[in-house]
């Protein structure tokens, strides 16, 4: 080059092209309003979630009584459990079968079954077995509950006992307490955190694939094309999400085939049921992001509203924290995402074995979520140019 | 067609009449970008549509397709209601966009196919291997659409428009940037369509086209300034015109432009077109020219492009 030209290209030319790009991004990212809203939301929205919805010592935790004794003694083992904050006495059942149902549905945590003549054998010093079921799928949400339970016998009837039965300091408890630890005896972790895998890697890329569809052909100008085609919003829709179904259907079989052979997660319900309401979750989460896809007008910003949805759906839904941890408000809001239904539906057909009965509720949850979705995704798709 | 033979749900427009539009108004905005265009196009026209860079041609044929709500206005297009029917009207016209807008990442075939079902032809494969072979892209029929030259685009882009055989082609700029080979064979495809019956309606910036239209319409700054046949234009115009020969033209160039009654100067090859709006003053503009050896002054008729640059200036001077 030139001799002038030298001097203007050393380090003075190199920092002026630097805050050329510097002012260029500025102005872009001024211009672009939700980017700006993400910066501050997502610091905030963790912060908020962290600190005050997540609780990893779930107290109140919903239990369930089988009296079969009307002794002081049942009474008063009910109003100890009570006492220690981690258990909710939320219904009285008259038999085993009941019960079962309120753990299949995930309607309880833990149950107690106080048996026939529970009192009187205390008095007569024949030291009764007291059965406490608490449901393992999550080891973490039960284990300081259950550590909790294990002090009661000790100390519980102090006040009842009296004369010949009396306990004396260091004597053992009158009565036996039967810890069963239903779903997953031997508290694997892995087995409630694999099916929760399964539901957080389908949600990130469901969310992907649907959620750049609609703004790449508005950024590629080929909606322009496709708005002059005799074509219905609902069309198009149906016909970008389906392929995907598929695409998930694979990504599921993946995921189950894997975490069967490698990690030994049973499949104890039925295995129809459970990919019948796998594809559901995958629909839902499709139709998710078909939804902001359809809102955004940029495909960075389709990416950041599904980031913003991906971001409570593992901290609210249950698959990192208990649910029942979370303070009621963040309950609320756990419960409108699909992923939090979807990890109660799959924990509950791969290790408790529920059934589409059971499961109803969730399973409802998830059809009115698609629908919703799908409805706010055509009604929001823009059918000018305008 | 007899208007008997029209369906009995069809509004009562006059069944000649393919494009009958009253009053169009858009506003983007603040800015009104088409103002109060009423136009009519009659079957089996071709239909040039003319004028200036963001004169609103785009806006005006978006809105025909319903692409577009006017502000207001109102009209129909084959009939249909453009505010209410635009689903009918997506199903008889066939649109081909100004800026490229098929896909590029699927083959030729794929796109064409792609459109076929979408207008729920009974064979999309067939249909589209028809309009690969009548587009002589028999050996590119499996290539990405993105990797065509702009011109093949083009081509592309019009067979996937008549691949369901439209009633009305609305075509945005179809030729720019196309040779003259492939423009040629564009309007010799375009008059064909137009002999079959199809109503087509283009826009364009250049003038040898317009006078293949057998109609054209001049918009600026989105107001409708004067349509009919070429000749009508011209004529209507009132332009007189010389053509002025002979040497050293770049300084008889700059006088006569700075004379009164001389609107336009526009140099062609060894010759300079000039024309005003008064013939008795550009009349008196000539006398005045000092006799100089080998200039000739001989009248002649004004060209399209004459009438649109004197349209121009005057709807510039309307609007400031
Ligand atoms: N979506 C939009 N938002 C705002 N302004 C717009 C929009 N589309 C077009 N315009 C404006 O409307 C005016 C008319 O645009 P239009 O594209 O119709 O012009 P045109 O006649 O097709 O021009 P060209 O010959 O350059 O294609 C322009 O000034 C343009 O800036
Ligand atoms: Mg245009």
């Amino acid at each position: 080059m030139s001799a002038p030209a030298e001097p203007r290209a050393k380090p003075g030319g190199s920092f002026s092209r630097f805050r050329a790009v510097f002012i260029k991004e500025a102005i872009q990212l001024r211009r672009d309003r939700l980017t700006f809203a993400m910066m501050v939301m997502i610091p905030l929205m963790q912060l908020l979630l962290f600190g005050y919805a997540i609780n990893t010592d779930p107290k109140s935790l919903p239990t369930a009584v089988l009296q079969l004794d009307d002794s002081a003694f049942a009474r008063s083992f009910i109003g100890a459990m009570h006492a220690t904050d981690y258990f909710a006495i939320e219904k009285t059942v008259h038999s085993e079968k009941e019960l079962d149902d309120l753990f299949l549905s995930g309607a309880i945590q833990f149950a107690v079954q106080i048996p026939v003549d529970f009192g009187k054998k205390i008095m007569r010093g024949e030291k009764p077995a007291l059965l406490v079921i608490a449901d393992a799928t999550d080891p973490s949400a039960s284990g300081n509950a259950i550590a909790a339970l294990q002090q009661l016998p000790q100390t519980v009837f102090a006040r009842d006992l009296e004369g010949a039965a009396a306990m004396r300091e260091g004597q053992a408890p009158p009565f036996e307490l039967r810890l069963h630890r239903r779903y997953n005896p031997a508290g694997e972790t892995r087995f409630n955190i694999v099916p929760g895998l399964m539901g957080t890697i389908l949600t990130l890329t469901m969310l992907l694939f649907t959620g750049l569809s609609v703004t790449r052909e508005v950024e590629r100008g080929t909606m322009e094309t496709l708005l002059s085609l005799p074509i219905r919003p609902v069309e198009i829709m149906l016909g970008k999400i389906s392929p995907y179904v598929v695409v998930g259907a694979v990504q599921m079989t993946i995921i189950l085939t894997t975490s069967f052979l490698l990690f030994g997660v049973p499949i104890v319900g039925s295995l129809t049921l459970l990919l019948a309401l796998t594809t559901l979750f995958i629909i839902a989460n499709l139709a998710v992001g078909y939804t902001f896809s359809t809102i955004a007008t940029s495909q960075l910003q389709a990416m950041q509203m599904s980031f913003f949805f991906f971001l409570p759906s593992m901290l609210l839904s249950g698959f990192m924290f208990p649910f029942r941890g979370m303070p009621v408000w963040a309950q609320y809001i756990g419960e409108i995402l699909p992923l939090t239904h979807f990890l109660r539906v799959v924990r509950g057909i791969m290790l408790k074995g529920a059934g589409l009965w059971d499961l109803s509720h969730d399973v409802l949850a998830l059809v009115a979520f698609v629908l919703v979705a799908m409805g706010v995704a055509v009604a929001r798709f823009r059918q000018t140019l305008d | 067609m007899t208007a008997a033979a029209l369906p009995a749900d069809l509004p009562q427009t006059d069944p000649d009449v393919v494009i009958d539009v009253e009053g169009l108004t858009k506003k983007f905005g603040e800015r009104t970008v088409v103002k109060d265009l009423t136009m009519q196009v009659r079957r089996g026209l071709i239909y040039g549509f003319l004028g200036p860079n963001g004169s609103g041609k785009t806006t005006t044929i978006r809105m025909l397709t319903g692409l577009l709500t006017p502000d207001s206005g109102r009209g129909t297009c084959l009939g249909y209601d453009i505010l209410t029917q635009s689903t009918e009207i997506k199903r008889h016209v066939g649109y081909m966009t100004q800026k490229f807008s098929l896909y590029t990442d699927l083959s030729i075939r794929e796109n064409l196919e792609f459109i076929g079902r979408v207008h729920g032809l009974s064979d999309p494969r067939g249909a589209a291997s028809e309009a690969i072979a009548r587009l002589g892209l028999e050996n590119r029929a499996s290539q990405l659409a993105g990797e065509l030259s702009g011109g093949w685009k083009q081509r592309l882009a019009l067979g996937a428009c008549i691949l369901p055989k439209p009633d009305l082609l609305l075509l945005d700029e179809p030729t720019a940037g196309v040779d003259p080979k492939a423009r040629r064979e564009f309007w010799d495809e375009i008059h064909h369509l137009a002999h079959d019956g199809m109503t087509v309606l283009v826009s364009t910036h250049y003038m040898d086209e317009a006078e293949r239209c057998h109609e054209i319409a001049y918009i600026a700054y989105g107001e409708l300034l004067t349509h009919g046949t070429v000749d009508e234009v011209v004529a209507q115009s009132g332009l007189a015109t010389y053509t002025v020969t002979g040497r050293d033209l770049s300084a008889l160039a700059d006088q006569l432009s700075k004379t009164e009654g001389v609107d336009q100067v526009a140099p062609f090859g060894s010759a300079l077109h000039i024309s005003g709006r008064d013939k008795a003053r550009l009349d008196a503009a000539i006398e005045a020219l000092p006799e100089t050896e080998g200039v000739e002054v001989t009248p002649s008729e004004p060209t399209l492009e004459d009438v649109f640059i004197e349209l121009m200036s005057q709807s510039r001077d309307n609007f400031a």
